[in-house]
Order: structure tokens, then C-alpha cells, then sequence
């Protein structure tokens, strides 16, 4: 086995074998440890002739690894461990318990007790695997910080007892929350990360991956649903978001025939499936609203505004104002939109002076216009956003008059 | 596992009115009761005022004593409960409870072992 395939086995099996082994072990560190070793055996035992199921071989190397290393040590610990993995016997078929696993594992890794950037990078690297430098990049944080934040969060849930479990139906609806926030904070920074290039296709498949992962566990919760039909709807675009020389191109002007064909259907189907269950939350409307994007030749603008309204009681905050704000000058104009703009503080955020750059365009206000772009384009992080900001000003100094809005 | 509970409040805005007061102590010692009856309650109470604290030091063989707590923060520690429960989630909801009846913070922490 080459080891570019072994790489992909480790990305797509590191997840699911150490949360099994951290059930077999009662551990995160353990599991990690011998999860590892077995990875390291695998490199020479699978030159030869790689195993029918790789994932089911890495479980039971790393749990004899496990035993071989908690035989050696004796300590208080490793003696309770060693009973825990006595009592389960091999376990051949790793189909069942291993989907429990990982949900446990998530719950675990997103607790409310661990802070926000502890359980998004814990769940990167335990359930997603992915390696503390390329957290440390997605996140724009040294990776010194990420690795402490991982050992202290392993640490914290080893001292103060955070249990491995799937909440119950008491506590579901404030636990589920982080683990909802996790993901698709994964996903935004995949679609359009921080700085340099516009889309980290790794971390957006990674949550996607996550997201089906807990849909296909917990299909009762309709949020649960709601931010997985929203993830697929936002992928299944990212194809015709980005131009010939990497630009990026807004929604209004995308080819539609290069979005992806099945994961609209899949997400559409999802939205349904919600919209039958009549308990609507944050994800999914904003699903809705993107299956209303995605649904026929144009946009239903006045279908948009509606969820946005709905969407804004459910979460008030002035981001989702900005982007309703985007479907307010769609139906009412942008004088409208621009007086709802105007009411709006968001420090910091390049998004908002480049709404109102866009309206003050369609208003005839071109100087105006100018001067917000030039602040939007100040706050950018991302290059190809800023590049498309520029663009835009450029295009408004040579033709005073109308641009479309910047949404992506 | 067993946990301690601690108590955190505010000393610039004591005291309470007597009537605050008991009321106060109505809530607390219904949870209280809930602790006793679910087998949580190892042991709790409420503390004086930390300008009742001694703090002893022994060094190179000398005791020194000063007057008041470790340190003059406006917070402190006003009281304290130790459970033993399962795990985590469980000592959290207890301490939902506690800190909805006293109306103040609650530090949750685990004990490293036990005497």
C-alpha cells in the first residue's frame, strides 16, 4: 500500500477508531496513543498486502497495543483501563458501537465546560484528524496555542470527569448547540477561510462528513438536519464560486449548470423532511433560504425576505440583519435596504461597508460608493474577497450606475 | 467522584436585608434537602464574612499569623458544598440548581483525592 493511500485510510478512519478505543480504554490520550502505534505498524504489516477492512485491523492492533503498553506500566490507571479492555471481548464486525462512538466522542469534545476554541480544535483533531498545524493555520492561531488548548482540554476531561455519553433528552437541546456551532464554524472557515486562498475544501468536506455523521444518529432532531441541508446547499455551489483565474463570482452571476446536481437534491430533500416536522430553528431557515437560492433559474426574493424575517426572531443579531437587509433591496429597493443598513454597527466587518457600497451603487450615489468600498476592502482578510472588492470599485470609477450584490 | 462546590460572592454589595435573607435561606435549604434525599450531600455550609479569615504561615520553622483572607478581591468565597456523583454533567446540574437558589456563581471542581 502506497503511502498516499495509508494518508487517506488515516483521514478517514482516525475519527472512528479513537473514539472506539476511547470507549474501550476510558481515555482520549490512550486511544490517541495507541490508535498511533497501530498506524505506525500499519506502515511496514500493509507494504505487502493491505487488510480487507483497514479501520477494523487499526482497532484491534491498537487495542493489543494498549494492553501490551498498559502491562508495562502499573499504575492505578492503567490497571483500571487494562480491566475495562478485558472485559470487552475483540470485537471483528466494528459497525454498530463504532457510529455511537464517534457521536459520544463529539459530545465529549464539545462540552460546554471546554472552551469555544478547545472544542472546535479537539474536534478537528480527534474526530476529523486532522495534525495541530493545519488547525493552528485554519484558525489563524500559533500552533504552540492549539496544542495546549488540546492538552489542556484532554486533561480537563480526564480530571473533572466530563463523561462519554450522548447527552439524555433533558439536556439534549443546550448540548447539541455547541456541537451544531463546531461544525459549522468548520465549515465557514473551510468556505471561505481567514486569510489567503478563498476555500479550504478539506475542512468543508470534514464537516459535511461530521454533519451526515450526526444526522444519520440523531435523524429525529430537525436542527440537526437543518444545518446539514445548509452545508450541502452551500457545497453544492462552491464549484461555480470561483472564476477561470480564481475570482470570486457572486451568486446572481454564477453558472448554475456547475453546481452540484445531487447535493441539491439531497439538501432540498432535507429542507422538506423539516419543513413536515414544524419546529423550525437558525439552521434550518438559513437552510431554507439557501434552498430557495438554489431552486429554479432565479431567486424568490420575496420567499428570502420572509425566512429572513423569521430568521431574525430566532436569532437577532445585526449579521443576519445585513443579510436580510440584502433581500430587503431585492423587494423594496435599495433606499429601503440602505435605511436598514444605516441602523446597523458591526466593528470590524468588511461585509457590512460592502452592502452599502453595493447599494449606494444602485441609489447613484458613486462617490459614496467608492468610499465604502475602500473601507470594506481595509477590513478583508481574504485575498480573493479583496480582490473582488477592489473589482468592484474599479468597475464603478469607469461606470457610474448599478452592481449586483456581493452576496456568495 | 467527588466535587467541590464553592460558593462565589460579592462582599462590597453584603449585607442583605433580613428578609432577603430568608428568603435566601428557604431556596438553599430546599435544594439542600434534594441533595440529601438523591445521596449527592457529603458535606456544605456557608462561610462568615472573609474578614473573619486567619491566614497561618509556617516558614524556616516560624508561624505568622495575618489577619484576613489570602487575598482582598471583592470576591470570595462564600460558602461551599462537596457531592459525589458520577461525573461532570451531574455535578453541573447540582450546581444549576445551588446557583439558581443562591443567586450567585458557582465553581465547580473535582476533588484529586480524598482523605
Amino acid at each position: 500500500m502506497h503511502v498516499a493511500d495509508l494518508t487517506d485510510v488515516y483521514r478517514a478512519e482516525y475519527g472512528r477508531c479513537v473514539a472506539t478505543l476511547t470507549r474501550l480504554l476510558g481515555d482520549i490520550g490512550l486511544a490517541e496513543e495507541a490508535v498511533q502505534d497501530a498506524f505506525a505498524t500499519a506502515v511496514r504489516a500493509w507494504e505487502e498486502e493491505p487488510p480487507r477492512n483497514p479501520g477494523a485491523w487499526i482497532v484491534t492492533t491498537a487495542r493489543h497495543r494498549a494492553l501490551d503498553r498498559l502491562r508495562r506500566e502499573s499504575t492505578r490507571e492503567s490497571r483500571h483501563a487494562q480491566a475495562l479492555l478485558l472485559q470487552t471481548p475483540d470485537e471483528p464486525e466494528e459497525v454498530g458501537p463504532v457510529r455511537d462512538d464517534q457521536l459520544r466522542l463529539i459530545f465529549t469534545c464539545c462540552h460546554p465546560a471546554l472552551s469555544p476554541l478547545a472544542q472546535t480544535a479537539l474536534t478537528l483533531r480527534l474526530l476529523g484528524g486532522l495534525e495541530v498545524p493545519e488547525i493552528a493555520r485554519a484558525y489563524l492561531v500559533p500552533e504552540a496555542t492549539i496544542s495546549q488548548r488540546i492538552v489542556r482540554a484532554k486533561k480537563k476531561i480526564r480530571d473533572a470527569g466530563i463523561p462519554y455519553r450522548v447527552p439524555g433528552a433533558a439536556e439534549l437541546p443546550d448540548r447539541l448547540d455547541p456541537v451544531l456551532t463546531v461544525l459549522y464554524l468548520v465549515f465557514n472557515e473551510g468556505y471561505t477561510s481567514t486569510t489567503g486562498e478563498l476555500v479550504r475544501t478539506d475542512l468543508c468536506r470534514e464537516a459535511v462528513r461530521l454533519a451526515r455523521a450526526l444526522a444519520d444518529l440523531m435523524p429525529d432532531e430537525p436542527e440537526v438536519l437543518g444545518l446539514l441541508a445548509l452545508l450541502l446547499l452551500t457545497e453544492a455551489r462552491r464549484p461555480a464560486r470561483v472564476g477561470p483565474s480564481g475570482e470570486l463570482v457572486v451568486l446572481a452571476e454564477q453558472d448554475r449548470s456547475r453546481w452540484d446536481p445531487e447535493l441539491i437534491a439531497e439538501g432540498h430533500a432535507l429542507v422538506r423532511r423539516c419543513l413536515r416536522r414544524g419546529r423550525p430553528g437558525p439552521y434550518q431557515l438559513q437552510a431554507a433560504i439557501n434552498a430557495v437560492h438554489t431552486d429554479g433559474p432565479a431567486t424568490d426574493w420575496t420567499q428570502v425576505l420572509a425566512l429572513y424575517d423569521q430568521l431574525l426572531e430566532h436569532v437577532p443579531t445585526p449579521i443576519v440583519a445585513l443579510n436580510r437587509a440584502v433581500a430587503v433591496a431585492e423587494v423594496h429597493g435599495p433606499a429601503a435596504a440602505l435605511a436598514a443598513v444605516d441602523a446597523l454597527e458591526i466593528p470590524g466587518y468588511h461585509l457590512l461597508p460592502a452592502t452599502r457600497a453595493d447599494l449606494l451603487a444602485r441609489l447613484g450615489r458613486p462617490a459614496d460608493a467608492v468610499a465604502a468600498y475602500t473601507e470594506a476592502i481595509a477590513l478583508a482578510t481574504n485575498d480573493t474577497e479583496r480582490a473582488f472588492l477592489e473589482t468592484r470599485r474599479a468597475r464603478l470609477a469607469d461606470t457610474p450606475g448599478e452592481t449586483p450584490a456581493p452576496t456568495g | 467522584m467527588h466535587y467541590l462546590m464553592g460558593v462565589r460572592i460579592d462582599e462590597s454589595v453584603l449585607p442583605y436585608s433580613d428578609e432577603e435573607m430568608e428568603e435566601s435561606y428557604a431556596r438553599v435549604g430546599a435544594v439542600n434537602d434534594e441533595m440529601k434525599a438523591a445521596g449527592v450531600w457529603v458535606f456544605g455550609g456557608g462561610l462568615r464574612p472573609s474578614d473573619s479569615a486567619t491566614v497561618v504561615r509556617v516558614e524556616n520553622g516560624r508561624t505568622a499569623m495575618t489577619d484576613g483572607p489570602f487575598a482582598e478581591t471583592k470576591e470570595q468565597l462564600g460558602g461551599f458544598y462537596v457531592i459525589e456523583v458520577d461525573d461532570l454533567d451531574a455535578a453541573l446540574a447540582w450546581a444549576e440548581k445551588c446557583a439558581e437558589a443562591c443567586r450567585v456563581p458557582i465553581e465547580v471542581r473535582p476533588f484529586d483525592g480524598i482523605a
